[in-house]
């Protein structure tokens, strides 16, 4: 097989779609789209979100079939019509949410859905092995899923993908989970595995991996195929232009504040969960007013926790979380409800990561949802419904929402305004603490650097801002300081203008981060 | 080369539906189901016309007939009223059966004890309705409860309750209350404890009536239906708003547990005039179909409830009529109701043949 692969390397297509079109409903998702994917070749398919980056490759792993087109797989047409089809023509697929079995070992979830393997579990460890060496994957086939890392688990399923020989990969967002070093290492094996003959697909709208991984970008707008071009002879602002289709500032504005004072002093919160696991443990620190306060971390290392503590939504073991109101007076915070922290004046817009789970009422219109924070108000057994209406059209206006209505069904909105109406919601309350996570999540470069300036403007204002963010680029430029958790506790808190990339990455791995290690 | 092959056929989610055009289908589903329902009269040896003739005529024919129907819409759109907020909450109550009869055997209570002493008519009819909407009441908050606390599986809970309830008249009917020895049957309740008529129909049609418009203005205008409502979508999100969900689950079965109860005091009052284990007899259950197919919006359930009670009605007078077995109504009714759930899918979905273009969206 690898002798069939060599021969059709360098430069050989492996998959081209011609004329690709996708609609759902009456959203055009993929409108005429035109893609080269080469052996021995990294591709990475750029665009903001909702531009049918994802769309597009669901079609050629078998999710999605196409409306109109066509799928050539080394000259011939071929139909995808589920999943197991893809798998027979060679397609693998590494979706944002894994697809294993939490107590099977990792090479029983690599065997798992193969009808004709024999089982014999010791030969498939063998030939897991096999392929972790060949690629320079760090992998023990007998390990259970749960006790495995994010990162680890990704690898399973690229494993999992290689073991049934795929030849064409396709990566859906690999980075979004993992920290810098691990994303090295996984960009390093991408690396052996092209130069081994294999074609991938990186679905990404992180620019400096596309700048560090790919040989070729091909880029997405609004469902169109705008360009492929050489990665060597582009540049992240090019890439961007042409991903949002004019000139775009890649800078966040961020002024002092003159005097920050203290707003919330956090001292040994600790939670521990149903299994007697601490979630956060001992954790110390401050925001202040007339700042923004970035946490960074690898998913799942206690900011939910810290977050729905403050907000009263967690039960604490131990500690304190104290707010200081306008008259300087101390209010603690730790036992009280959610409403009941909101009646003692604690106005906290809470941002959630689930924005449609957790923030917004997704069968309901802006209106309804601008209620949620305002519902409870008066005495009266109705609810008042014209301020949350005024504020409804204002955030409309304002944040420019593309919906045909204040009545109109927010979960049948686009992501991006999904998240202007719930971030919207929040800021109009100005709150003197705003918590955010994930802000920005999916959102695309324009609609990202509008809520920055958003918040920085609410910082401006004398609110303090926490920001939970994922990627450490935004965080640098956004922050004034950035608190690092590492396992459910405080790795460090630096200065967000003075750190770096790798200092970060390395606290998030471990506690204290180099320095914690020299002592 | 391999043939590359299209599906037959594809379904496609519609991006939304003009407010005609939804109308348009489910009125044509009730065509659809008119002519389907022909086949098994048509098996049955009966010319399906003539029988549809009978039907309706049975049902609206004379005044007598219509409240004859009436009387069967009453409880159909009581429980239906109630267990609305339930669903619109996503908490599937299926223990109005129970809660009616909890209601009933509350109602009789009184009837049995405080009616042959002549305790005045009106006071009477306000004790029954109390006691009627308690003991509904406490029949919804113990599923309530315990899905808010422990948080049980309510669809299994309210259904056994049911039986609970269901055989405590059975007890009654055969012991305590039992009227002559050996009759198996609780004597009927004196004048004072009968609800009177208005227009020839016991009054419950007027109680009602005022129940769709105080349904109608809790489930949209209120505090507490606002708060249904984002549960009913997202528990978290109205967790994270600040609503003690646990309570709102409780507070509204015990609103639900109430309106059943009440319409078991109609029932016992007014329809029946004494209380048996039959009280309920599937109101609880065809109210849920009746809810759901008005979506939830309460005047549209006062339209699905007479239909649903038109053909009940019809079709006992096509037995007696035309000799065709009722359950042979019942098989044109289950058509009927199959239908109109159908053209649901049709309503959010559209169908796509191959070959065809999609221009017509």
């Amino acid at each position: 097989m690898p002798a069939r692969i060599r021969e059709r390397k360098l430069q050989n297509c492996a998959i081209e779609l011609k004329n690709i079109v996708k609609r759902f409903g009456k959203v055009v998702a993929n409108d005429g789209i035109n893609l080269q994917i080469n052996y021995g070749e990294i591709l990475c398919l750029l665009g903001e979100n909702g531009s049918g980056k994802t769309t597009l490759m669901n079609m050629l792993s078998g999710i999605y079939q196409p409306d109109e087109g066509e799928i050539l797989k080394n000259g011939e047409q071929i139909s995808i019509r589920s999943p197991r089809d893809a798998y027979s023509y060679g397609i693998g697929m590494i979706h944002q949410h894994y697809h294993l079995v939490d107590v099977f070992t990792a090479a029983q979830n690599i065997i798992l859905g193969l009808e004709d393997e024999k089982m014999d579990i010791g030969a498939v460890n063998e030939k897991v092995k096999g392929i972790c060496k060949k690629y320079g994957f760090d992998v023990d086939p007998k390990k259970k899923i749960y006790d495995m890392s994010v990162s680890q688990k990704q690898t399973i399923e690229i494993i999992k993908q290689l073991y049934r020989g795929a030849e064409i990969l396709i990566l859906d967002e690999p980075t979004a989970v993992l920290t810098p070093q691990e994303t090295d290492k996984l960009f390093a094996v991408l690396r052996n595995m092209k130069k081994d003959g294999k074609a991938i697909v990186l679905i990404t709208h992180k620019l400096a991996e596309v700048m560090d991984v790919s040989d070729k970008v091909a880029i997405l707008r609004k469902g169109k195929y705008i360009n492929t071009v050489i990665t060597k002879e582009t540049n992240p602002q090019g890439l961007t232009d042409m991903m949002v289709g004019r000139a775009v500032t890649l800078n966040i504005d961020r002024p002092r504040y003159a005097n920050p004072t203290d707003k919330l002093v956090i001292n040994d919160l600790t939670v521990i969960d149903h299994d007697g696991i601490p979630r956060l443990d001992h954790v110390t620190f401050t925001a202040k007013a007339g700042e923004i306060l970035g946490v960074a971390g690898i998913a799942g290392s206690g900011q939910k926790e810290l977050l729905e503590s403050l907000t009263g939504l967690q039960h604490v073991a131990e500690g304190s979380i104290k707010f200081i109101n306008k008259d300087g007076k101390d209010i603690e915070l730790v036992g009280k409800t959610p409403m009941q922290i909101r009646q003692v004046g604690v106005g906290m817009g809470f941002v959630p990561e689930d924005r449609l789970g957790m923030g917004l009422v997704g069968s309901m219109g802006m209106t309804n949802n601008m209620m949620l924070r305002s519902w409870r108000q008066g005495r009266s057994i109705f609810f008042n419904r014209k301020d949350p209406e005024k504020l409804a059209k204002d955030v409309w206006e304002k944040l420019e929402v593309v919906t045909p209505s204040t009545e109109f069904p927010v979960r049948r909105m686009s992501g991006g305004n999904i998240q202007k109406v719930l971030v919207g919601r929040e800021i109009a309350s100005r709150p003197p603490v705003l918590l955010t996570a994930y802000a920005v999540r999916g959102l695309d470069i324009n609609t990202s650097y509008a809520i920055y300036n958003l918040l920085t403007r609410e910082k401006m204002n004398g609110a303090a801002v926490m920001y939970v963010g994922e990627e450490l680029d935004v965080l640098l430029e956004l922050c004034d300081r950035i608190l690092v958790l590492c396992g459910g506790k405080v790795s460090g808190i630096v200065d967000a203008r003075k750190t770096t990339k790798e200092e970060i990455g390395f606290m998030m791995t471990t506690v204290g981060g180099a320095k914690g290690g020299d002592k | 080369m391999k043939e590359v092959k299209t599906p037959l056929i594809r379904l496609a989610k519609r991006d939304g539906i003009e407010p005609r055009k939804a109308w348009a289908i489910r009125i044509g589903s009730i065509f659809v189901a008119l002519i389907l329902g022909m086949i098994p009269i048509v098996l049955a040896g009966e010319n399906p016309f003539v029988s549809y003739g009978v039907i309706i005529n049975g049902a609206l024919g004379k005044a007598s007939y219509i409240r004859q129907t009436v009387k069967r819409a009453i409880p159909l759109l009581g429980c239906a009223l109630a267990i609305a907020p339930c669903f619109k909450m996503r908490f599937w109550n299926i223990g109005a059966e129970g809660q009616i009869t909890m209601g009933a055997i509350f109602a009789s209570f009184f009837a049995i004890h405080l009616g042959p002493k002549g305790v005045p008519a009106f006071l009477m009819f306000i004790i029954m309705c109390l006691a009627g909407a308690l003991g509904g009441a406490i029949w919804g908050f113990i599923p309530g409860f315990f899905k808010a606390k422990y948080n049980t599986n309510e669809t299994l809970f309210t259904l056994m309750m049911n039986y609970i309830a269901i055989g405590i008249v059975r007890w009654l009917q055969g012991g305590p209350w039992e009227g002559r020895p050996g009759t198996q049957i609780i004597p009927m309740f004196t004048d004072n404890a009968r609800l009177p008529n208005v227009f020839g129909i016991y009054c419950g049609w007027i109680v009602v009536l005022v129940m769709v418009v105080l349904v109608h203005i809790y489930m949209n205008f209120t505090k507490h239906g606002y708060e249904v409502a984002v549960i009913g979508d997202s528990e978290n999100t109205a967790r994270y708003a600040g609503m003690n969900v646990g309570w709102i689950m409780m507070r509204t079965m015990l609103l639900s547990g109430a309106i059943c109860g009440i319409v078991g005091w109609m029932l016992v009052s007014g329809a029946n005039g004494t209380l048996n284990s039959d009280v309920a007899g599937g109101v609880g259950f065809t109210a849920i179909t009746v809810a759901w197919l008005s979506q939830l919006n309460s005047f549209a359930m006062i339209a699905i409830a007479m239909m649903l009670a038109i053909i009940g009605k019809g079709s006992a007078t096509l037995q007696t009529k035309l000799d065709v077995p009722a359950s042979v109504a019942e098989i044109v009714s289950g058509i009927l109701l199959f239908c109109m759930l159908a053209c649901e899918f049709f309503i959010n979905y559209r169908i796509i043949f191959r070959h065809k273009k999609e221009a017509e969206v």
